[in-house]
């Protein structure tokens, strides 16, 4: 047993497919139950401050909230074509389509730093004296809002970085079309940021 | 007996052998390293645990102190001293160092599914215990909270809280990610025969504590980020005076901690029910009846987090709810004793160290489960609540239940990890040591509880300090007892004779290759044709 | 060694589209149904809507659809757990005085 163990374990273990993918969903499970605390907080909050709730929401900008969902279910379109492209064979184009997925979770990421500076802009930020002065609703719903969209922005970015390694095994051939998991697991990560995102909206900005 | 698998003379070379030098240990992918890398810095913290725990029962000799420490020293030494102790020792002792070294064995398989990760959970876990200690000697003074972190207090204080729960979070990526190794190694890896009713009952264990690592976990862990954001930027998500409600960290705190109770004592049990049959010559009584209560156990003992909050000022609803589910809970672990009684019943009886610790087990486990139904009844929780009582009861469960389990577990394995043999005298006296210390150090806890002494008080009423010193004289025998017992196997570990194959006569997987196993475990994948524990 | 289950069966790229469509349309419901204020929506509807929204990512784009009944069935894993533990410390938010 010359060989060092890293070589040793990968040459005789056989690739496991479905393991890996598993794995994926098992860790996909732990990410949905982190999101579950907040979510949780949040539904009780709202329970009991609806009237803050619902005067808040109308405060923050419908308009970028729509269109930011509307980036993040097409990324998550095109992070399912390039793995399809993937599995055809056609590497450029899955390449291509990773690239653009990226730039636009890039484009959601500007668009909520823009949301979050004119809130800040205007005083509203966790602990600043003008939302201490206000009602307990307001400050748990900024509160609330500040660190959920704030957590689900470090998602997005640890996708980003996720994905851009997947680009660059594609590019390097340790992601190919007979052995596409680790692109498929990284397209399951990107999604189910999306499918977090699509919760949140409705959370924040549709409490009617 | 068991057939020994066969191996060629040069690949039985043991493990120990395949690299040389730090890095081959520390960058290592192979399950049996990492349990070993596992079980070195496991067991040093516990030393570290074991001495904040000692140099606290010391300080009440006197009252009204100081004796040894201030006030606020004692207050951050039983914090320090309860977070090692869960989230550094007890939660992950069990299962990463001897479900690392023996799940994949146990199954057939060479490794786990995702070693590099199993390697990373390891120095997750590193991370964490220094982030730990480094709360420890940084900053005004350590966390002073207790392990619980209780908001609003926890959010206020000005001592190390935020880097404490970093280290927790931290800890908790490294509990994740063993728990989904353990999983997905469970569902993939198993060698051909070995259908999910042949599988051995620490396997079974291990696997239902991985689901409740994977699904508990990131619950505290989002909760601990919430409570150092409160405390960074102030959000007033827990803090009372911004609308916050302190009673929902005490809901997310023990959604977790609750179940991880149960990640602490089900791999022990699951110890416990690979050393009754080996040791009683007999086939496990109810194999059935063990997997289902054990599964029951994972489920149902998440439903009963609310029992620590029966005087929070929350529902009567939601007490009389969780009061019911926690007798439910008892039920499947009731089921586990009766399981192991009726293995030992008319079994020969061989009283090695194993089967020795493993008594103490269920005879301790017992006792705290009992007297956790006393706290889980409504109206004696009021009387009970954050007394000596409740110390008393939940070091039964997690010392006498998790603790005696995983020093069952080293005696077991220890000649099968490390080739050699203990002397067996020695570990018998030890084993004598712990059972007459642990006894007197927390039985009197349980009268001081019902007479009414409260929990983490540094001073307390005179009526109070006969049965302290009883309590701290325990405590001396309990060190003594632990240093006898690693004594003996640190002995052992150079001067002890080697171990043959099965020097225990067992008839798991494990006990058919070399002791220590070989680097890949197996040279030819085993077919499995029968249950485990078949004594003829 | 097994057949790679999830790669053998490839959904058309147009799949794809056609669900992609159907997320914007959803979300162009929702905001709609929200800015005209219907009463008595309240929470339900905007919810309803997301849950649409996610299972249909869930089962196109996450290839649930695809893959064997285990891994419907591992789902179901987290969303009881979800289930029975807001329900329970509902009965504290609900009922307390």
């Amino acid at each position: 047993m010359s060989t060092n163990d890293m070589d040793g374990t990968d040459q005789i273990r056989e690739r496991d497919y479905t393991g890996a993918k598993l794995g994926m969903w098992l860790f996909l499970f732990t990410e949905v139950l982190l999101f579950f605390g907040p979510f949780l907080l949040y539904s009780v909050y709202r329970y009991r401050f609806g009237a803050d709730f619902h005067g808040a929401s109308r405060e923050l900008d419908l308009f970028i909230g729509s269109v930011n969902t509307a980036i993040l279910l097409t990324s998550s379109l095109t992070m399912a074509l390039s793995i399809s492209a993937m599995q055809k064979g056609s590497k450029g184009l899955s390449v291509a389509l990773l690239f653009i997925t990226i730039a636009l979770g890039g484009v959601f990421l500007a668009n909520k730093y823009q949301e979050w500076m004119s809130k800040i802009g205007h005083g509203i930020y966790p602990n600043s004296q003008t939302l201490l002065g206000q009602s307990r609703g307001r400050v748990l719903f900024f509160g609330l809002y500040f660190f959920m969209t704030g957590l689900h922005g470090l998602h997005v970015l640890a996708g980003m970085v996720v994905l851009a390694f997947a680009a660059v095994l594609v590019i390097t051939e340790k992601i190919t079309p007979s052995d596409p998991i680790k692109l498929e697991n990284a397209g399951l990560y990107w999604h189910l940021v999306d499918v977090i995102w699509i919760y949140l909206f409705p959370l924040f900005y549709l409490v009617t | 007996m068991a057939e020994t698998l066969k191996w060629n003379s040069s690949g039985a070379e043991s493990f120990y052998r395949t690299g040389r030098g730090l890095f081959s240990w520390i960058f290592t992918v192979d399950h049996k390293r990492i349990g070993i890398l596992y079980l070195c810095s496991i067991l040093s913290l516990f030393v570290l645990g074991v001495s904040f725990g000692f140099l606290m029962r010391l300080e009440l000799i006197t009252r009204p102190g100081p004796f040894i420490m201030s006030a606020q020293t004692y207050n951050s030494i039983f914090t320090l001293h309860g977070v090692i102790m869960l989230f550094l020792f007890i939660i992950p002792a069990t299962p990463s160092v001897f479900g690392n070294f023996f799940l994949p064995i146990m199954i057939g398989a060479r490794d786990v599914s995702f070693p590099k990760l199993n390697i990373l959970s390891w120095w997750f876990y590193v991370a964490g215990a220094s982030i730990a200690i480094y709360s420890l000697v940084s900053g005004w003074a350590p966390p002073d909270t207790g392990w619980t972190f209780y908001a609003p207090y926890s959010l206020r204080t000005g001592t190390n809280v935020t880097l404490g729960l970093l280290a927790v979070f931290v800890l908790g990526l490294s509990s994740i990610l063993t728990g989904i190794n353990f999983v997905t190694t469970t569902h993939r890896l198993r060698a051909p025969g070995m259908s999910w009713r042949r599988l051995p009952l620490f396997v079974w264990t291990l696997y239902a504590t991985a689901w409740v690592q994977i699904i508990a976990t990131p619950v505290l862990g989002v909760t601990f980020v919430l409570v150092m954001m409160e405390r960074v930027f102030g959000i007033g998500i827990f803090d009372p005076a911004k609308g916050g409600d302190p009673i929902m960290y005490q809901h997310l705190f023990w959604i977790y901690s609750h179940p991880a109770v149960y990640i602490m004592i089900l791999p022990g049990m699951g110890v416990i029910s690979e050393i009754l049959p080996v040791f009683s010559r007999r086939t496990v009584f109810g194999y059935s009846a063990i997997v289902y209560s054990s599964l029951g156990i994972a489920g149902v003992g998440s439903l009963v987090w609310g029992h620590h909050m029966f005087i929070s000022g929350y529902s009567y609803t939601a007490g009389v709810l969780f009061s019911f589910f926690t007798f439910m809970v008892a039920i499947p672990s009731a089921i586990k004793v009766f399981n192991w009684v009726g293995t030992m019943y008319k079994g020969s009886i061989k009283l090695d160290p194993p089967f020795l610790y493993a008594l103490a087990f269920i005879f301790l486990f017992s006792i705290g489960g009992l007297t956790g139904l006393i706290l889980g009844t409504l109206s004696v929780n009021v009387h009970l609540h954050d007394t000596y009582f409740v110390v008393g009861h939940f070091h039964y469960v997690k010392f006498g239940g998790g603790g005696f389990a995983f020093f069952a577990g080293l005696h077991y394995w220890f000649p099968k990890m490390f080739g050699r043999l203990y002397n067996k005298a020695r570990a018998t006296v030890a084993w004598f040591f712990l059972f007459i210390g642990f006894n007197m150090l927390y039985f009197p806890m349980f009268i001081l509880g019902y007479e009414g002494m409260p929990r983490r008080y540094y001073n307390y009423l005179p009526q109070y300090h006969g049965l302290q010193v009883v309590s701290i004289v325990g405590s001396w025998i309990l060190v003594a007892g632990l240093i006898l017992m690693f004594g003996n196997l640190v002995y052992a570990l150079f001067k002890g004779e080697k171990a043959g194959v099965n020097p225990w006569g067992g008839e798991t997987l494990e006990w058919r290759i070399p002791s220590p196993p070989p680097a890949e475990n197996f040279e030819r994948i085993p077919v499995i044709e029968h249950r485990p524990y078949e004594y003829k | 060694m097994e057949e790679k289950e999830g790669s053998a069966k490839k959904p058309q790229y147009r799949t794809y589209v056609f669900v992609w469509i159907g997320l914007l349309m959803l979300t162009w419901l929702t905001v709609t149904l929200s800015s005209a204020n219907v009463a008595g929506l309240g929470m339900i509807t905007p919810m309803a809507i997301a849950s649409a929204k996610a299972l249909l990512v869930v089962s196109f784009f996450m290839h649930l659809k695809y893959e064997k009944g285990f891994f419907k069935a591992l789902v179901l894993v987290p969303l009881g757990v979800i289930i029975v533990v807001s329900w329970l410390v509902y009965s504290d938010v609900l009922y307390r005085r």
